[in-house]
């Protein structure tokens, strides 16, 4: 019925139409197709003057209604450093073109109104005036000039990479250090990885990439245990930021609107943007408290007006399917001190979901850190064993040795915390260690003590092939003979079985 | 043999200036029953006359830009009122418009930006191109330079009909049960490459780049045409310096395409194997549906490169037409010669050239190193300086002169606007500082909406009004042409101008929804407006086309020869000029083609011989 009506509708204008365009042929043929032609002229070139007004006012008003989203000037300006820069281009353009633009669009308006056809009218014959014609030519030509260079001034200096001798950290706080993010688009969000402590994003390949390794972090690398994920893009004001940008499969643009920051994200290719936050998140939302348009509720939070919950984003800006709308990320710029506050919270995305799992390469090794946090602590449980008086003291626990079940064949992270003991008898020759093999009480006693005597020797052999001298050292096996905690829970069996040793002369 | 110097006023006088100076090319003694013109299909459809096949490009062309702009209409609709129920739209889209429990149908977005890619891609190439050039170089080519038909009327007709099928082809395409190609019209690999990455990429980007390689071939076979008719078939007299600005516009846009689209071609070509043969031209590192894929070493950026070796000149291919068109336009209904015709010539010579090594402005923000961006922003830059030269050149024109407003000259003057509008809106564009910001946001929708979407249709307007009854031996009706001229400039401006602001508050193109995100949602009024002024724009070209069709048949007929009192060529002919244009000799050219108002006479065809103590203007 409707569409019927909608093509009724379309029919009847059509008729219309046609039958106005009679109308008028009509009247050029009652009075005489000059005569029509001159009322005509007169009519098309008042017309082209009231256009002429009212489109330059209109331009004009709507300049004056938007002023509150224009680059550079109000609420809106850029929120980094090289921004405002931009922004400055922008504007001594704005002006350049809104001069020509007002003086061309009046001068044709205006002529087309002025010499419009009357009777007895001669045109004038000007084919051409090389004077005229010479300025016009060179005066596009100077300005032109004068903003090419203004521009690639600016140009080259926003793009530029950060300098060879700058040091990628965490946290930056000097002009001489600098954060690297990586933002990786894929169909359809931005994933967000930070450095971690060394400063370091570790390398990737996308042939690597799988469920749970979604920029695909080649595990093998030790810059990628302590680099963190994140959902924010949270940065620290006034330092410098590299974003390394990435695609994972088809081409995607890193866009912060508020930054001025604009960069293809290309599969295969990495590309950056360097730039420095200057304004805070809470800066901007001051900046924003009082206009207008900002003193709106927010639809989401009605009980809250839009300047507070204002939030930079982070867009894409290059078609990447049907979803290229909806790529949307929160960037937070914070203090230095709420940043490291946030940075604390941060957990390394290596050790919180692959560390151990089969995913894990070094899931039979230890790495590096925890190598040396192992040592410290069994050097620090050493050395408060030596200290002390009391012989109770003197017995220490091997807190990473641990058998193959019911073996005595050593697993293979147990070498590091044995190696720390190397290292300890190195270091006080005079040493003499009783290594002793304990049991819960589950199973046959014998078969107990058996293994706990296999399990010390174990340890003995480990030492001894590891260059200490056997006089030093001593094994033994208690078996299930003496629990240091009850059998009767899981706990306390965990606890009951072990291998401990025991410092006899020092 | 003294010569009688005629003053061509009358239809007799041309006919005697012909007989007395023209050329016997003895044309009339093969033209009785003309075999190329036996029947109805070789007279309307396979014809091979020049001026049938003109009108093929401008009917087909018409059609493509009702439904390239019905498209638009389709996407404002939903940019505009996202709230509203799309569903009485089902019946035509089908299963692109989502039902919910309530009845609320809502437009995919999966065909939202299958709509903004056949969009594009049918307005630049069906309509701006072939629609545009097509249509004028065919017509006036050889009507102005005094041939009987192009250097090759069977390559001329393969070249309509290559077009044809590659419409054909297209708009299959939109009946695929996987949607059309839907990764915009510039169809950036890999989401042009890969099936996975979006459903319109599959069977709807074969059948796309299939059609626009037909395209190629298309407008390859007619720039070769006009090239070769220009430089050979130029009647007597005619030297290259007293050619119509038209003729010196269709000649160089002809260059270009023939220079640019063959890269264009070899692009698709790459695209199609890496589509089909695993080769890795533009594919590298891509994980995509779960699986890393083996292509290796490729640059997307590669594409991109070549795309642009065309898609910039495309864009002066599409308005130095126009350009052409509208300073003859000017000329003739300013009755005063087109000012500074060499600085004319010269700066569409120089555009040209610059179009060749300017392309990589549209790849400041893709990831090619900085540095190389500093050349293509001076190349960039300095364009301006011709085009403000003609620019400047076009309002001299108007400066003096004895203007008669019709619709032809009405839409030539908002052409001179629109061109201004969008021209200096590239200045900021071109500098790829300013660049940063501002690419692919609303700012660049309404640059190149202005200076080549809106610009072209008014030359393309101006010149169909214009030469209509060269075409149909009628007028279109002028109070139709009125309503239709003044509507569509301030529509468009309405439509268009407030996307400057959506730019610069960093709003982003081809977004399906702007309510992800806060920065972009505080526009909600003004897409409203957009939308409603874009319905009325289109709503409005709908009476031009009522107009058009109307006018063949009822339009006001033509009496005299030469209606506008213009010194080219194409009015010399009879009215219904016939297989061959001219019926006996062809007129010998005597002098330059702008004579107006020249030592107090209204005009001087080219055909008139100069007078005793006469110099010839140039």
């Amino acid at each position: 019925m409707t569409s019927l009506l909608v093509i009724l509708c379309l029919i009847l204008i059509a008729i219309v139409a046609v039958q106005i365009g009679k109308v008028t042929e009509l009247a050029s043929k009652i009075r005489g197709e000059e005569e029509v032609q001159e009322i005509n002229n007169k009519r098309q070139a008042n017309l082209s003057m009231v256009f002429m007004i009212l489109f330059l006012v209109a331009c004009i008003w709507s300049f004056f209604h938007y002023r509150n989203y224009m680059l550079g000037y109000g609420p809106h300006n850029a929120a980094s450093a090289h921004g405002s820069t931009l922004d400055y281009m922008f504007n001594i353009t704005l002006i350049i073109t809104a001069i020509v633009f007002f003086i061309t669009q009046v001068l044709l308006f205006y002529f087309a109104y002025k010499y419009r056809a009357e009777k007895g009218r001669k045109s004038l014959f000007m084919p051409h005036d090389n004077k005229l014609e010479v300025v016009w030519t060179v005066i596009p030509a100077v300005v032109m000039t004068f903003l090419v260079v203004g521009g690639l001034d600016a140009w080259n200096e926003v793009m530029a990479d950060i300098p060879e001798d700058a040091k990628p950290v965490l946290s930056p706080t000097s002009e001489d250090e600098f954060l690297e993010v990586e933002a990786m688009g894929y169909q359809f969000a931005w994933n967000l990885r930070y450095p971690g402590e060394d400063g370091l994003l570790g390398s990737r390949d996308y042939r690597l990439i799988s469920g749970n390794n979604t920029v695909g972090q080649d595990w093998t690398d030790e810059k990628n245990i302590d680099d963190f994920q994140a959902s924010e893009l949270v940065l620290p004001v006034n330092q410098t930021i590299r974003i390394r940008i990435l695609a994972r499969d088809v081409l995607h643009n890193f866009y912060l609107p508020h930054f001025r920051v604009k960069m293809d994200a290309v599969p295969g290719m990495p590309t950056y943007f360097v730039f420095k936050p200057v304004l805070t998140t809470e800066q901007y939302r001051q900046q924003l408290k009082g206009v207008p348009e900002y003193e709106v509720p927010d639809p989401n939070q009605p009980d809250k007006k839009l300047w507070e919950t204002f939030n930079y984003e982070l867009a894409c800006a290059e078609l990447c399917g049907k979803g290229h709308f909806s790529m949307r990320r929160v960037v937070r710029i914070v203090t230095q001190e709420e940043y490291e506050a946030w940075l604390a919270e941060q957990q390394s995305y290596y050790m919180s979901t692959i560390r151990g799992t089969e995913d894990d390469p070094r899931k039979d090794e230890l790495l590096g850190i925890e190598i040396k946090q192992r040592k410290e602590e069994f050097d620090s449980k050493v050395t408060t064993a030596l200290a002390s008086d009391n012989l109770a003291d003197k017995v220490l626990r091997f807190d990473y040795v641990t058998f193959e079940t019911g073996s005595a064949s050593l697993t293979k992270l147990s070498h590091y915390e044995l190696d720390n003991l190397v290292e300890v008898l190195n270091k006080y020759p005079s040493m003499t260690l009783e290594v002793a093999g304990h049991t819960d009480n589950t199973g046959e006693p014998e078969a107990n003590q058996l293994l706990s005597e296999n399990r010390a020797r174990a340890v003995y052999n480990y030492l001894t092939q590891n260059g200490i001298d056997a006089e030093r050292l001593n094994a033994v096996g208690y078996g299930q003979t003496r629990p240091v905690d009850t059998n009767d829970t899981d706990a306390g069996r965990e606890k009951n079985r072990r291998t401990e040793f025991k410092i006899l002369t020092q | 043999m003294d010569k009688v110097v005629i003053k061509p006023t009358t239809t007799e006088d041309v006919d005697l200036l012909i007989e007395e100076y023209g050329y016997d090319d003895h044309f009339h003694e093969h033209h009785h029953g003309d075999k190329y013109q036996s029947n109805f299909v070789t007279t309307y459809i396979f014809s091979q006359d020049h001026k049938v096949i003109a009108r093929q490009f401008l009917i087909t062309g018409m059609i493509w830009a009702i439904i390239g702009g019905f498209m638009s209409i389709v996407f404002r609709l939903q940019l505009g009122f996202p709230e509203e129920s799309m569903a009485w739209l089902k019946p035509l889209l089908g299963k692109w418009i989502i039902l919910d429990e309530a009845g609320i149908g809502t437009l995919s977005s999966e065909f939202y930006y299958a709509l903004v890619t056949m969009h594009g891609t049918i307005i630049v190439f069906f309509v701006l191109t072939a629609g545009l050039s097509g249509t004028f170089s065919n017509l006036l080519i050889p009507l102005q330079i005094g041939a009987r038909d192009m250097a090759s009327p069977f390559l001329n007709m393969l070249s309509y009909w290559f077009f044809f099928m590659a419409g054909v082809i297209m708009f299959a395409s939109l009946f695929l049960s996987t949607g059309p190609f839907a990764g915009g019209w510039t169809a950036y690999p890999p989401l042009s490459a890969l099936p996975q990455a979006s459903s319109g990429s599959g069977a709807g980007m074969t059948l796309w780049v299939v059609s626009l390689v037909l395209f190629v071939v298309s407008v390859l076979l007619g720039g070769i045409n006009y090239i070769t008719t220009v430089l050979n078939l130029r009647t007597k007299g005619m030297t290259m310096w007293r050619m119509p600005l038209t003729i010196w516009a269709f000649f160089i846009t002809a260059i270009i395409g023939l220079l640019s689209f063959p890269v264009l071609a070899s692009g698709f070509f790459l695209l199609m194997f890496d589509r089909g043969l695993g080769t890795s031209f533009y594919l590298s590192e891509i994980f995509i549906g779960g699986q890393a894929l083996d292509f290796v070493g490729g640059s997307p950026i590669l594409y991109q490169h070549l795309f642009w070796f065309l898609g910039h000149p495309e864009v002066y291919i599409i308005v130095l037409p126009a350009m052409g068109i509208v300073s003859e336009v000017l000329s003739v209904h300013s009755r005063k010669p087109i000012f500074g015709y060499k600085a004319m010539v010269y700066s569409i010579l120089a555009i040209a050239f610059l179009s060749f090594i300017v392309w990589a402005h549209h790849m400041f923000m893709s990831g090619v190193n900085p540095f190389i961006s500093n050349f293509f922003v001076i190349f960039t830059l300095i364009i301006a300086v011709p085009s403000a030269v003609k620019v400047f050149n076009w309002i001299a024109t108007l400066y003096g002169g004895n203007i008669r407003f019709n619709s032809a000259s009405l839409f030539a003057i908002g052409f001179v606007s629109m061109f201004i509008s969008g021209g200096l809106t590239g200045i900021f564009l071109g500098n790829s500082a300013i660049d940063i910001q501002l690419h692919d946001t609303y700012f660049v929708v309404a640059h190149f909406h202005i200076v080549m979407g809106v610009a072209a249709f008014f030359g393309m307007f101006a010149g169909v009004y214009n030469w209509y009854p060269k075409m149909f031996g009628r007028f279109m009706n002028e109070t139709l042409g009125k309503i239709h001229f003044w509507g569509t400039l301030v529509g468009a401006y309405a439509i268009f101008w407030p996307m400057h602001y959506l730019g610069m508050a960093g709003v982003p193109r081809r977004y399906y929804s702007f309510d992800v995100f806060e920065t972009f949602s505080h526009f909600a009024e003004m897409n409203k407006f957009i939308s409603i002024a874009a319905i009325v724009v289109f709503a409005l070209q709908l009476l031009f086309v009522i107009n058009f069709f109307y006018s063949i048949w009822k339009g006001k007929k033509m009496t005299t020869r030469n209606p506008y009192g213009a010194s080219t060529l194409e009015w010399t002919t009879p009215i219904h000029a016939g297989h061959g244009n001219w019926p006996g000799k062809i007129p010998t050219v005597q002098r330059w083609a702008y004579d107006y108002g020249k030592d107090g006479k209204e005009f001087i065809s080219q055909i008139q011989p100069l007078g005793p103590d006469e110099t010839e203007t140039h």
